[in-house]
């Protein structure tokens, strides 16, 4: 019944979004979004020049770069803070290793995905900023189920699950404590499926790695990830050049690749809705515990 | 494509997690890896089956108890609807989530365990879906097959719930029972062979052909200003437009409006969505608006058109569900948040407070503690313009926050 393809994209869910993004900016001093160039942050950036047109966007971009992200991603970044006009903040992990305040992990599965908490916490503080907006989803990941759309973090980012204000018809309370800060989640109710059809409705540009195209990788754990300096390899890992795409965008070390043939959204959202694999499926950081990204989350991951 | 938003609420054991898991299965909404997720973690746990509500059990403290304390929320499709389930807790402690859960649904969803009945927090449950004014209800008694799906069992529960349904206040909602058992799938997805006496459609089929006449797009016109958008460029050097979502009604291009609090009048001249000029905004519409005439609006005020103006209410005579761990204090002060709009508000009188088991009014209890719902009186520092909540729920609602501790603290509904 699921299979029927559905193209239209509720347009409840882009009010919804828009009425977050302007309590955001009524109710916070200092917002940012915090940008990655996937396509749920690119969704969240329209949504805000829609929210406040013929006005600008009123948050500056904050971008935590690992240094392990793909080129492609960092060359459309530059080129939609150039088109659209916004500040765009770049803060590096290489940094926090440089300061000794993380350590680089070690091993094949070494990644810098949870050394980016430190760097946007880090940031934060630096920066300011109260309320830091993300393209989080509910339907994502079972922790993610449970957020709410103005989730407060303490001084340290930390998420407490069993503490969080109830969120009663459409009222946001945004009131904090200095030093406290919030997270704030205005697609929460999308799924995967709506923000690639808004994406469509919007005609808006992405990341080329999210269609069809060649490319080095290796085979591991049945998954395949894309062949980088980044990533350390065994003996046995032989890159080899394969036509994939990607579901997710993150770190050339933790999103693994998906065969494919999509090179039209068209083509991707059909995909999408025959796939067998859940979209973190192919997200390694996930797969460390059932509980991965509840452990996170009260680290202060976004 | 339509967005129907359902809360699932009752008992701990009534198998609201497994109802959903079923309903995600049946549809084909759970992803191959997630499926194998849940085979190899129901065998950890010495289950012989694929224990389907561990999907929504997300949370760690959740899958040790095998509770579910918080409202996740869940998604799912069909071609006709996108669907948003809110599954609220069951437990008596959680009841605030579940209020919560239930303050952005269309449908309220009630289980029954068919050996039981109806239990405490069936009539607790029942009791918020009705202080809310939730549209449609759907009582599931569920576990059939461990009553042999016995149609007199069915209709026993029917007639017990029929009494409950004689004392409710909002008398417009629309019910329906439906016979399933969750574990089997019997009556969700598929019409169930095993209960041929129940002529009704099944959960999944009953859903699906529920009807919305919008009519909050009745309800009088209010229309909170959220943010007030000046650009200030060459281009829109004289732009000042009022952003916000249409709360209830509809505004149209050359309506006449009035500003609450200023009371000054003035015209639309245009309705926006970025570049697009609309006509017409109804309920639920994120806009930006543009007026003929300069007047003193800023976030927090609200637009109406001048022949249904809310009242200027300074003393607010609400029922309320308390949801924090420290109890209501009279005569301390609170912020109260009617929609965008945020003013200091002291409680003046704790009238009673209900017993949403019984419904009855307990006048010698002056406290509210948490989970409790009662009714109070609280005086503005500054006028709100608010409806009675059952004649206009989107613009009769507020919150309480506690200006010390920034919590939520409270739920009000203006009577």
């Amino acid at each position: 019944m699921s299979n029927k393809i559905q193209w239209e994209f509720p347009q409840a869910l882009e009010d919804e979004a828009i009425y977050i993004l302007r309590e955001t900016a009524a109710q916070f001093e200092r917002p940012a979004i915090l940008f990655s160039g996937g396509k749920d942050s690119i969704t969240i950036v329209r949504l805000a020049q829609k929210a406040f047109y013929p006005g600008k966007i009123p948050f500056p971009l904050l971008h935590i770069d690992t240094g392990h992200n793909f080129p492609e991603t960092l060359e459309f970044r530059d080129q939609l803070v150039a088109s659209l006009g916004v500040d765009l903040v770049v803060r590096n992990v290489q940094d926090s290793i440089d300061q000794g305040k993380v350590q680089e992990e070690t091993g094949k599965y070494a990644s810098r995905n949870a050394l980016q908490t430190v760097t946007l916490l880090d940031a934060i503080e630096e920066l300011k900023f109260d309320a830091c907006i993300g393209g989080a989803r509910r339907d994502e990941e079972k922790a993610r189920a449970k957020e709410r759309i103005f989730s407060v973090r303490d001084e340290f980012g930390q998420w407490n699950a069993k503490m969080q204000r109830p969120e009663l018809f459409d009222m946001l309370n945004g009131k904090i404590h200095i030093g406290e800060q919030v997270r704030v989640f205005p697609i929460s109710n999308w799924t995967e499926l709506d923000v690639w059809n808004y994406i469509r409705r919007e005609k808006l540009d992405i990341p080329s790695i999210y269609f069809s195209h060649e490319r080095e990788i290796i085979e591991r754990d049945g998954m395949y990830w894309p062949y980088s300096p980044f990533l350390n390899t065994t003996e046995e890992e032989v890159p080899f050049r394969q036509k994939v795409r990607f579901r997710t965008v993150g770190d050339m070390t933790c999103t693994a690749a998906v065969i494919s043939e999509a090179d039209k959204l068209e083509d991707i959202i059909s995909e999408i809705l025959e796939a067998k694999i859940s979209e973190r499926g192919a997200r390694i950081d996930d797969k460390r515990s059932e509980a991965a990204m509840e452990k996170r989350k009260q680290a202060g991951y976004f | 494509m339509e967005v129907l938003r359902i809360a699932t609420s009752g008992s701990v054991d009534d198998g609201k997690s497994t109802l959903i898991g079923r309903l995600l299965y049946d549809t084909n909404s759970i992803p191959q890896d997630k499926l194998e997720a849940l085979h190899a973690a129901s065998k950890r746990k010495g289950l012989d089956f694929t224990d389907l509500s561990l999907l929504t059990d997300g949370l760690v403290a959740e899958r040790e108890q095998g509770i579910t304390i918080d409202v996740a929320h869940i998604y799912f499709s069909t071609p006709t609807r996108k669907y948003i389930i809110a599954d609220t807790p069951g437990h008596v402690e959680y009841t605030r989530n579940m209020v919560t859960g239930a303050s952005n649904a269309q449908v309220s969803l009630i289980l029954i365990d068919a050996r039981k009945g109806i239990v405490e927090q069936t009539y607790r449950h029942f009791f918020i879906a009705n202080l809310l004014r939730i549209e449609h209800l759907v009582v599931c008694i569920n576990k059939m097959d461990l009553v042999n799906y016995s149609e007199t069992r069915f209709n026993e529960i029917v007639a017990d719930f029929q009494l409950l349904l004689q004392q409710a206040a909002f008398k417009e909602q629309v019910v329906e029972f439906i016979p399933i058992s969750s574990l089997y799938g019997e009556n969700l997805a598929t019409r169930s062979e095993k209960i041929g006496w129940f002529k009704g459609a099944p959960l999944l089929e009953y859903l699906e052909q529920i009807s919305f006449d919008r009519e909050d797009r009745q309800h009088p016109a209010r229309f909170p200003v959220q943010f007030v958008i000046r650009p200030r460029t060459e281009a829109y050097h004289d732009f000042r437009g009022f952003a916000g979502k249409v709360a209830s009604g509809h505004f149209s291009t050359g309506d006449e409006v009035i500003s609450l609090p200023s009371m000054q009048k003035s015209r639309i001249k245009s309705i926006e969505q970025f570049e697009t000029q609309l006509s017409t905004a109804h309920a639920g519409d994120s806009v930006v608006i543009t007026l003929e005439d300069e007047i003193d609006t800023s976030r927090g005020n609200m637009l109406a058109k001048p022949d249904n103006v809310p009242a200027a209410l300074k003393e607010i005579t609400a029922q309320v569900c308390w949801m924090d761990q420290q109890k209501l204090v009279s005569g301390k002060t609170y912020l109260l948040q009617h929609g965008i709009n945020r003013v200091k508000a002291k409680v003046q009188q704790i009238h009673h407070v209900i017993e949403v088991t019984t419904n009855r009014t307990v006048e010698d209890k002056k406290e509210l503690g948490l989970n409790d719902i009662g009714k109070i009186t609280l005086k503005t520092a500054q006028p709100i313009f608010g409806d009675a909540y059952p004649v206009n729920p989107a613009n009769g609602a507020f919150i309480l926050v506690d200006e010390f501790s920034n919590a939520t603290v409270a739920v009000g509904f203006i009577e």
